[in-house]
């Protein structure tokens, strides 16, 4: 019999309407990888009896007939989703313990769907960072490690960090991700896995922790393009308790996959090829786009003239958001309370929130509250917001011109622990090809292409016009298929 | 524009953040770098444009104005650090 862990969401949502194994077998097969991979730190929560209940669940469906399009598959979620008496911490200490007394809508979704849930994922605190070395619940590692024989703890990106690891190791066959400035894309390059930002309001925001809320959303991560496509269709769609959320039906994105590009321009922006950039990543970019000539693209050169200012504008942006979000914790509601011996609620104020977050995150909220006070607001938000608009404007030009835009995902394969965690502006410059497409709120997805030459992935993103998911899944299917990327961490863990 | 340790004093007191002696003096430099590296925005000619409002063009939705929600004071409550009576309690604040 194969190996269950070995199989997809396509794989096992298909094997279990066939009949050639139970939901339980699937469930029990994902719980044993989960609770044997502790090394890898990618659960804050392992929740073992929900997926074995969901498992039940389908097998009583299957035998009374009543399939759902995700019966009998298990799947993680990040901890950044609130589910229901299930602790939900955002990785931070502030909200340890925290049990939500609802569902999010994505989350809800995708359980009504008939999915189990086998833990909640690690993630950087708050989802603010791009190695996850800032959860509050330790490191997450990555399963792959150098070629050359150096075993060093390597980066599994971030935000999503816990979610790339897992899926990567095979300890879910698929996750959800969200992505406010990379945080989906940039670690599912940095681990041989696929990942899809949607365009801005196709996934509800309802019940999830809120980082920066013109940007946030939801999206699938998992170990291929029609594995990120069926998760899709279960988690976007309407919600009226989201007032960005887009009122749209969802389109069939897995029934309409194709690899035929014939007719399609594919935009490569010239701004994208940074000083410093490895080789190998300028190579895997060119084999890119012999992958997308082959499939039929015209390949077209274009222009995207504000991309430099993009990086700064959203560390305005993100943390002026990021700064009104996080004022909820206030020690008052929920959460952490540190109230000292004397303490009025001003001093209860500051010692809960000094207490309760990381220091990633106050840098943030400190950064968001200095661009936003009194004398400052025009030159730097209001400034960033303009900037933000010229962005978007580069991107609507580019779609003139063509109907795609292929870029690396990072700048660089996943670097160790610790090697930029001292300096938050060499972090923040692993998001440079990501954060663009995030403030014009376009759909983008990363795929597999390659590894370096010290075996390590490296990844592609495909850009598309917003509410083009379609299109966006098409390209990264042609390129799935011409990398034949099959690579897999050695089991060390 | 730079910081320096009073500023950085009073933006930890805006955003209610606890600070000692030793964080203000490592944040100074800290912000001042990242700082200086956004300042790069202000070489961008934005005269002519409107700051963005919204990344997807989508109407804001009126609702009937009817009760949607309620009536789920103890769940409310469940997280509280502090909860009495059907209410969050705090520190003293009127003597």
């Amino acid at each position: 019999m194969t190996n269950l862990t070995d199989l997809g969401i396509a794989a096992i949502r298909d094997g279990f309407q066939a009949g050639d194994f139970t939901a339980r077998d699937v469930a029990s097969a994902f719980n044993d990888a989960v609770a044997g991979a502790k090394a890898l730190n990618a659960f804050i929560a392992e929740t073992p009896e929900i997926a074995l209940a969901a498992a039940d669940q389908a097998d009583k469906d299957r035998a009374a007939g009543s399939l759902k399009p995700l019966s009998g598959v298990p799947i993680g979620m990040k901890d950044l989703f609130a589910t229901k008496d299930v602790q939900t911490t955002a990785a931070s200490h502030i909200l340890e313990g925290f049990v939500p007394q609802y569902e999010s809508t994505v989350s809800g979704k995708l359980w009504n769907a008939g999915a189990g849930m086998l833990g909640k994922l690690n993630l950087d605190q708050f989802a603010m960072g791009s190695s996850n070395e800032t959860s509050f619940f330790g490191n997450v590692i990555s399963p792959w490690r150098r070629n050359n024989g150096d075993t060093a703890a390597l980066a599994p990106g971030g935000s999503s960090g816990g979610t790339s690891s897992a899926i990567a190791a095979r300890l879910v066959p698929g996750a959800t991700g969200t992505d406010t400035g990379g945080s989906i894309r940039q670690p599912a390059a940095f681990t041989g896995i696929s990942g899809i930002k949607p365009t801005y309001g196709r996934c509800s925001r309802w019940g999830i922790v809120a980082f920066a809320s013109s940007l946030d959303q939801a999206g699938p991560m998992a170990r291929d393009v029609r594995d990120c496509a069926i998760l899709l269709e279960n988690m976007a769609g309407f919600d009226p308790k989201d007032s960005t959320s887009l009122d749209l039906p969802v389109p069939n994105w897995e029934a309409a996959l194709s690899t035929d590009l014939k007719g399609k321009r594919v935009g490569i922006p010239k701004e994208y090829r940074v000083d410093g950039m490895p080789a190998e990543i300028d190579a895997l970019w060119e084999q890119g786009i012999a992958w997308l000539k082959d499939a039929g693209a015209e390949i077209v050169n274009v222009s995207l003239p504000h991309t430099q200012y993009a990086l700064p504008a959203y560390y305005i942006i993100a943390p002026a958001e990021a700064s009104s979000n996080l004022a909820r914790y206030d020690g008052v509601r929920y959460g952490l309370r540190d109230l000292p011996d004397g303490a009025n609620l001003q001093d209860m104020y500051a010692a809960t929130r000094a207490a309760g977050f990381g220091d990633e995150v106050k840098r943030r909220i400190l950064i968001g509250t200095y661009v936003l006070s009194a004398g400052f607001y025009d030159a730097y938000y209001t400034q960033a917001q303009k900037v933000r608009t010229l962005i978007a404007r580069d991107f609507d030009q580019a779609w003139e011109k063509c109907d795609l835009l292929l870029t690396p995902t990072a700048p660089s394969a996943a670097f160790g622990l610790g090697e930029k965690s001292d300096d938050p502006l060499a972090m923040y410059l692993n998001d440079v090809f990501t954060v663009p497409t995030s403030l014009a709120g376009l759909p983008a997805m990363s795929v597999p292409g390659g590894l370096d030459a010290l075996g390590l992935p490296l990844g592609l993103q495909i850009i598309g016009k917003a509410l083009d998911e379609q299109t966006v899944l098409n390209a990264s299917l042609a390129i799935e298929e011409r990398a034949g990327f099959t690579a897999r961490a050695d089991k060390w863990w | 524009m730079s910081v320096d340790h009073a500023t950085v004093r009073k933006i930890a007191s805006l955003a209610r953040i606890a600070v000692t002696d030793d964080q203000v003096e490592a944040m100074v430099p800290e912000l001042n770098n990242i700082l200086g590296w956004i300042e790069q925005l202000g070489e961008v000619d934005t005269s002519a444009v409107q700051p963005m409002t919204a990344v997807i063009p989508n109407a804001l939705r009126l609702r009937d104005d009817v009760v949607t929600d309620g009536d789920v004071r103890d769940a409310v409550l469940k997280n509280a650090p502090q909860a009495e009576q059907g209410f969050f309690t705090v520190p003293k604040v009127i003597e």
